[in-house]
């Protein structure tokens, strides 16, 4: 069938001026071509009218976000509409960071596709101080923005070295320990907040040696910590100099602070102090929910991940007590893209969300530690009580370990290399490998990651 | 195609009686007008064709031809996601460094064994299921769509089930394996138990599809041949061995060709089979395939110049085993 009819070019004897045909085909394939082209940079045009659209001659602020910051769930967007009755929100959230972060920076890169606000997480930040400050509005001059608001080391992490201030904190998750009463009691450990703390206050192989004693006595089953890489993460996050020094030089493999770390964390997964789960696994939800460890290094926002996944009975035996060196997991800062539409506008909202008022209302909802300092003498911080801990004053705890967070040196890859060493590094350890090994597995992976 | 208009409008030029009408303006021009139409229809047959294909070539131009080659020209550079016209010309360093990166030859290992583990017994199963299916069944037109189904599914969407399927804790499979005292599987944690089952995944979802490509092909076996293998007394399993197989031998190949080409780019089962790890395929990069560290590079840790260099390796590597098909296949082809 196939070869029977000839293809129609190939059945004609001649004709035509060839120049005349090319010229045609030419402009053929120009005019389709051109449509293409013209379809594909429409898309940019595409989000803008929507931000720019809104019936009834409103303004539409368009925000994007990742996880779930819950200005939205605080209802902080509708007390704003409420307020500016010509402004009308909107929000685009990812899931996950690692999605959001990628496509963020492409659409910066490309000033296209962009948002009138965007969310940086702070494992982000410094790599867009560094290299995406040019595209991003200076906040630290907006109308209502007051510097002294905010802790000090926040409003450090997103100003360049210019003193442009590109990102406004929105939380922070100060450190803490929470551990399991129960358990504790059962091992012969006090259980009052105040021994506990004293029992490892300003050390953190303290703590290990607290684990070593929990050992002894353990409830069955249990193990002192939960995981070797969240062991590692508090006891990095509380050190001031880590994978950066103050030049921007990676300085992570011969920084005496983050080989002792790593060591200690791997002193305990090898004697069986943590357990040997990866955090935010099934698996380790699983041990959540069993009661399978008497203690984690918490942020606030850690105490509204357990309840997640306990079980009810849980509610109640936690406590949380001051650890050995206070230090930072976690945040977010907004930013205003200056090819927005809006950025007048934006700017306006980003410093109305970030003020001490509203933070402390998305602590209230959302558990979402406020970054600004004002809110800490608030009576919904200082009260603040969770479901887990009981009684404990978990707000003044939290509040006094933010102040105590030192001015760390954040750098660009921080979360590559934070990363490495806990799931290709101290994990390993955990499930049967020499400390050694493990090192080596994890600097190998990290300088392949690095390495541009 | 007789009635091509420019063939068929030719008679009507000269009339019914040859030789030139008596000369007169009037019909001078419009001779002239008639062989202007003329070369315009001529023209339109002749580049049409051309316009209508044109879609496809632009569309290909644009996000195919163009993309490739604009990452060969990256893959000779330093490039940063966070400045990606930043370059800076590196030469072949970036596929220099391949020869010692132990992380691409790792995924290299694991594209291997997961496309060997997941094509050979998906190949077996479609040809047993479409010899099956090529005899007279009741209602075999919803077995052949059903056939089909996974393969209409969203890789995203069955990826995700199984994931629940794999579960170590509350997963079915390690529940059923569990009532014939299996301990449980961490399908995640290990390696030959992750490879398993994102090849289950690929094979559920493929099996199908060449399920039918193997029937429509049977059906195309001439009746005769099996008449005459059953006077010869054949059996049913040797008229399956001596007429269908050597009957299929093209299609086989060209399953062989396209599931080749589909493992070598196994990407989003892998990637979405632990949703913690996500593009380094496990926690020590069990079953990191190469689409998932191509991935890795550029979109993690945004090295957009050595993620060029993995997907133009990646590109010859596939080349190197189409041209070891086309050998196979001419030996082939000679000796039957």
């Amino acid at each position: 069938m196939r070869a029977r009819t000839l293809p129609l070019s190939r059945q004609r004897s001649g004709g035509g001026k060839p120049i005349a045909r090319k010229a045609l085909a030419i402009a053929a394939v120009v005019s389709l071509g051109t449509g293409l082209l013209a379809g594909c940079a429409d898309d940019g045009g595409d989000d803008s009218d929507s931000s720019s659209g809104g019936g009834e001659g409103k303004t539409t602020i368009t925000l994007g976000l990742f996880g779930t910051m819950g200005f939205k769930e605080a209802g902080l967007y509708d007390e704003y509409e409420k307020l500016n009755p010509d402004i009308n929100i909107e929000e685009n959230v990812v899931e996950r960071n690692e999605n959001y972060y990628p496509a963020l920076l492409n659409h910066l890169t490309t000033n296209s596709g962009l948002q009138d606000v965007q969310a940086v997480e702070v494992g982000n930040i410094a790599e867009i101080v560094a290299t995406q400050s040019a595209k991003l509005e200076d906040l630290s001059k907006a109308s209502g923005v007051n510097k002294a608001d905010w802790l000090e080391w926040k409003w450090q992490q997103a100003t360049t070295k210019d003193g442009q201030t590109i990102g406004l904190g929105t939380d922070i998750g100060p450190m803490a320990i929470c551990y399991r009463k129960d358990l504790f009691e059962k091992a012969g450990l006090p259980t009052d907040r105040e021994e506990v703390a004293k029992l490892w206050a300003g050390d953190w192989a303290k703590l290990v040696e607290v684990g070593e004693q929990y050992k002894k006595k353990a409830p069955k089953g249990t193990t002192f910590m939960d995981s070797p890489g969240g062991l590692l993460n508090a006891i990095l996050s509380s050190e001031e100099e880590r994978f950066y020094d103050a030049d921007g030089e990676v300085i992570y493999k011969t920084n005496p602070a983050v080989k002792n770390a790593f060591d200690l964390a791997a002193k305990a997964a090898e004697d069986g102090l943590v357990g040997a789960q990866t955090q935010f696994q099934p698996a380790w939800d699983q041990t959540i929910a069993n009661n399978k460890f008497a203690a984690i290094s918490c942020p606030p926002w850690m105490l509204g991940y357990i309840k997640g996944k306990s079980q009810p009975d849980a509610a109640g035996k936690w406590d949380v007590a001051v650890p050995p060196k206070a230090g930072n997991w976690g945040g977010s800062f907004l930013t205003v893209p200056k090819s927005g539409k809006n950025v007048e506008e934006a700017k306006k909202l980003v410093a109305w969300l970030t003020a001490p008022e509203q933070q402390v209302k998305l602590f209230e909802v959302q558990g979402s530690f406020p970054s600004a300092q004002a809110a800490y003498e608030d009576k919904a911080v200082t009260g603040a009580k969770n479901d887990m801990t009981g009684d404990a004053p978990i707000g003044q705890i939290f509040a006094e370990a933010a102040k105590q967070i030192p001015v760390q040196i954040i750098g660009p890859k921080d979360q590559i290399i934070g990363q490495g060493l806990g799931d290709n590094g101290v994990i390993l350890v955990a499930k049967g490998k020499s400390p050694k090994e493990a090192w080596e597995t994890a600097t190998k992976t990290i300088d392949n990651n690095l390495d541009k | 195609m007789a009635t091509r208009h420019d063939t068929a409008a030719l008679p009507v030029k000269g009339g019914a009686a040859p030789g030139r009408p008596p000369a007169g303006s009037s019909a001078d021009k419009d001779e002239r007008r008639r062989a202007k139409l003329s070369r315009r229809w001529q023209r339109d047959a002749r580049w049409s064709p051309y316009a209508f294909v044109s879609p496809f070539f632009l569309l290909f131009a644009a996000f195919g031809l163009f993309p490739l080659l604009y990452t060969g020209w990256a893959s000779l550079h330093q490039v940063e996601l966070t400045a990606p016209t930043d370059m800076n010309w590196v030469g072949l360093r970036n596929y220099t460094r391949i020869f010692d990166d132990d992380f691409f030859w790792n995924a290299a290992q694991n594209t291997l064994t997961i496309g060997i583990i997941s094509t050979v017994p998906q190949l077996m199963m479609a040809m047993g299921i479409a010899h099956i299916l090529n005899y007279k069944l009741r209602g075999s037109t919803f077995y052949r769509v059903a056939m089909l189904a996974p393969y209409a599914t969203s890789i995203a969407a069955a990826t995700l089930v199984f994931v629940l399927l794999y579960g170590r804790d509350y997963g079915m499979i390690n529940w059923a394996l569990d009532f014939v005292g299996v301990d449980p599987i961490a399908w995640q944690d290990d390696k030959w138990a992750g490879q398993f089952a994102v090849s289950t995944i690929i094979i559920w979802r493929w099996t199908g599809y060449n399920a039918l490509i193997y029937l429509a092909a049977m059906q195309a076996i001439p009746q005769d041949l099996y008449e005459s293998a059953a006077l010869d007394g054949a059996s049913r399993w040797k008229q399956f061995i001596h007429v269908t197989l050597p009957s299929l031998r093209p299609t086989i190949l060209f399953t062989v060709v396209v599931s080749t080409i589909g493992a070598s780019q196994v990407f989003g089962e892998p990637l979405l089979f632990d949703p913690n790890k996500s593009a380094s395929g496990g926690g020590e990069h069990q079953f990191q395939t190469l689409g998932l560290y191509l991935y890795e590079q550029g979109w993690v840790n945004q090295h957009l110049g050595r993620a060029s260099a993995i997907a133009w390796t990646m590109f010859a590597i596939l080349i190197v085993i189409g041209i070891i098909n086309h050998v196979i296949s001419r030996r082939l082809r000679a000796s039957s």
